[in-house]
């Protein structure tokens, strides 16, 4: 009779387990050292423009004098392509989850998605060439009946090349990342939640009310960010787009500048010091970046309780 | 405030596929009916179909009459959402809304008809809900957690709390107990035995020692084989279909013989 030992093991299926093990570990750690690379990269090539004399940088008067306008342009810049897109992206999604019928939803599904594949070079050009010509009479309406307005100051720019066409560009190109992104929470809603709404005489709409954006909102908040994100990196589209300048208040006529923009039109030429100045202006995007995703994080996780994750 | 049903010649369909076939019952006020009935038997899908629930699944639809109280279900001009804030349900698996606070699950159906409700009318509501479904003192001191956080047995009962804030006319339970355990399950027995003094209670169980306690007339449905549709056998006293029942076939399956 043979008896199977407890101490002798199977030799290849461990050495599976220990090399899979292994793999995902070194894998994880990669994503540790690259992230942490890029930071190093940033913040050793920055200090020669942080520590530089005022006179020295572009501007002349000091390495916060340069970045903060461009700092509030790219904000101004992502939030007006959210504030367009949000809406648009959550009703879209919606649609396509609880409205459509299912052909048609697999259909507009499949178009949304396919926005994402358009390369950002060509939003920007048709953003140029086509979208800012159009929409200057627009800003011309704006500048003569809500000019009152400090964002609508007039006189609004002739060739319509402005901070608010760059963040009408901006808003379709991150419409299809939050409307996919929301789309797949909205249809992972529990049957179970919109049944129960259902089984209480909600109609259609407060059933979405009740189950199924309560459900979703930690991930809508994580689609927005992830918009956020790509918003604030954009970099051709901005740059073709938006005829840059000073920071202005009015959204219709030109100048402002977004970090990204500022980054790829003068790179090419700078050497020296400006080099310096301009991957400095890269670790403030950076750090700003860092610092949406973690305000995001914290306003989901201050809802964890309620989640249904439990 | 409660109303009886009466069901005739319905016929039930997913698309195409005939899934009950030719059910007529009448369900009396102010009393507990079980629906029992091997899986499959349609005993669920009917059900469904006396709140109009069944309409969430896509290609369902029903033929014939459910009259409550003599008002067709399923006349022209009926809002389903009207049907369900007036015959409430119960789902097998306990299903409060997980991002609201025990509180607001019991107003959850309330709020929905935009009824302007003082603070105080609200706190007395959901005290007399909870009480109702046997609940208030185990949650009284944690209204505002999450509702998930309550024990399975728990929960069905703020589920049961929340169908009876409504103030429905029906209650339907569909296997209200099958995911609870045996204690949870008696609690939640007692209280079918003190809803139907207010309420008309039809319960689809799978337990038949469940139906002998709580019901007081029972409906055997059976299904003649997959693809078949699913018929209502017998209808008649609790106490008939454990006992003395007429059919063979309901015979075979409260004796265990089969399903």
């Amino acid at each position: 009779m043979t008896t199977t030992s407890l101490t002798s093991s199977r030799g290849a299926g461990r050495a599976g387990d220990k090399v899979f093990s292994g793999a995902t570990l070194a894998a994880g750690c990669l994503i540790l050292a690259v992230l942490f690379g890029v930071a190093l990269f940033l913040v050793i090539q920055a200090i020669p423009a942080l520590t530089a004399p005022a006179a020295d940088i572009q501007g002349g008067k000091g390495f916060f004098a340069y970045i903060w306008p461009i700092v509030v342009g790219t904000l101004i810049a992502a939030v007006i392509a959210l504030v367009i897109a949000t809406p648009i992206a959550i009703g879209v999604a919606l649609f396509i989850s609880h409205y459509a019928p299912r052909r048609l939803a697999s259909g507009l599904g499949y178009v949304v998605d396919l926005l994402a594949a358009i390369p950002s070079v060509i939003y920007g050009a048709w953003g140029a060439a086509f979208l800012a010509k159009e929409i200057a009479p627009a800003y011309d309406w704006l500048a003569a009946n809500m000019g009152w307005l400090p964002i609508f100051h007039g006189p609004a720019s002739a060739t319509g090349k402005t901070i608010l066409t760059a963040g009408i560009v901006l808003s379709v190109m991150v419409l299809p990342i939050i409307t996919s992104l929301s789309r797949e929470i909205f249809l992972q809603t529990p049957k179970l939640h919109e049944e129960a709404a259902l089984a209480l005489g909600a109609t259609r709409w407060e059933m979405i009310k009740m189950a199924v954006l309560p459900f979703a909102r930690p991930g809508i908040i994580s689609a927005v960010m992830l918009g956020l994100g790509r918003a604030l990196g954009e970099t051709m589209a901005v740059a073709l787009v938006l005829s840059s300048g000073a920071l202005t208040a009015s959204l219709i006529q030109s100048g402002n500048q977004t970090i990204a923009a500022e980054i790829a039109l003068n790179f090419p030429e700078a050497s020296g010091l400006k080099v310096s100045t301009l991957i400095a202006a890269g670790l403030v995007l950076f750090v700003i970046t860092l610092a949406v995703n973690m305000v995001a994080r914290w306003i989901i996780s201050r809802h964890k309780e309620f989640s249904g994750a439990n | 405030m409660s109303k009886r049903i009466d069901v005739k010649d319905l016929n039930v369909y997913y698309g195409n596929f005939l899934a009950v076939e030719d059910v007529s019952i009448n369900i009396e006020a102010k009393s507990v009916t079980a629906f029992i009935g091997p899986s499959g038997c349609g005993k669920s899908t009917f059900l469904r179909t006396l709140n109009r629930m069944h309409e969430v699944l896509p290609g369902a639809r029903v033929e014939g009459e459910v009259l409550l109280d003599g008002d067709n279900l399923y006349g022209p001009g009926v809002d389903p959402v009207t049907v369900r804030s007036q015959i409430g349900m119960v789902f097998q698996r306990p299903n409060p809304f997980p991002t609201m606070s025990i509180r607001d699950n019991v107003l959850a159906g309330v709020k929905l008809n935009n009824q302007k409700m003082s603070k105080g009318e609200a706190d007395a509501l959901v005290e007399r809900s909870l009480q109702g479904a046997n609940l208030w003192n185990e949650v009284k001191d944690r209204l505002e957690k999450p509702g998930s956080g309550l024990s399975g047995g728990q929960q069905q009962r703020l589920c049961i709390a929340r169908a009876i804030a409504v103030e429905p006319q029906v209650i339907l339970m569909d296997e209200p107990c099958s995911a609870l355990d045996p204690i949870s399950t008696l609690a939640v027995e007692d209280l079918i035995n003190e809803l139907k003094d207010q309420y008309t209670v039809v319960i689809v169980t799978h337990n038949m020692q469940q139906a002998a306690r709580v019901s007081d007339k029972t409906a055997f449905f059976n299904i003649a084989g997959t693809g078949k549709p699913g018929k209502l056998i017998e209808f008649a006293e609790t106490s008939t279909i454990f006992n003395n029942p007429s059919q063979k076939a309901t015979e075979d399956y409260v004796s265990g013989r089969f399903g």
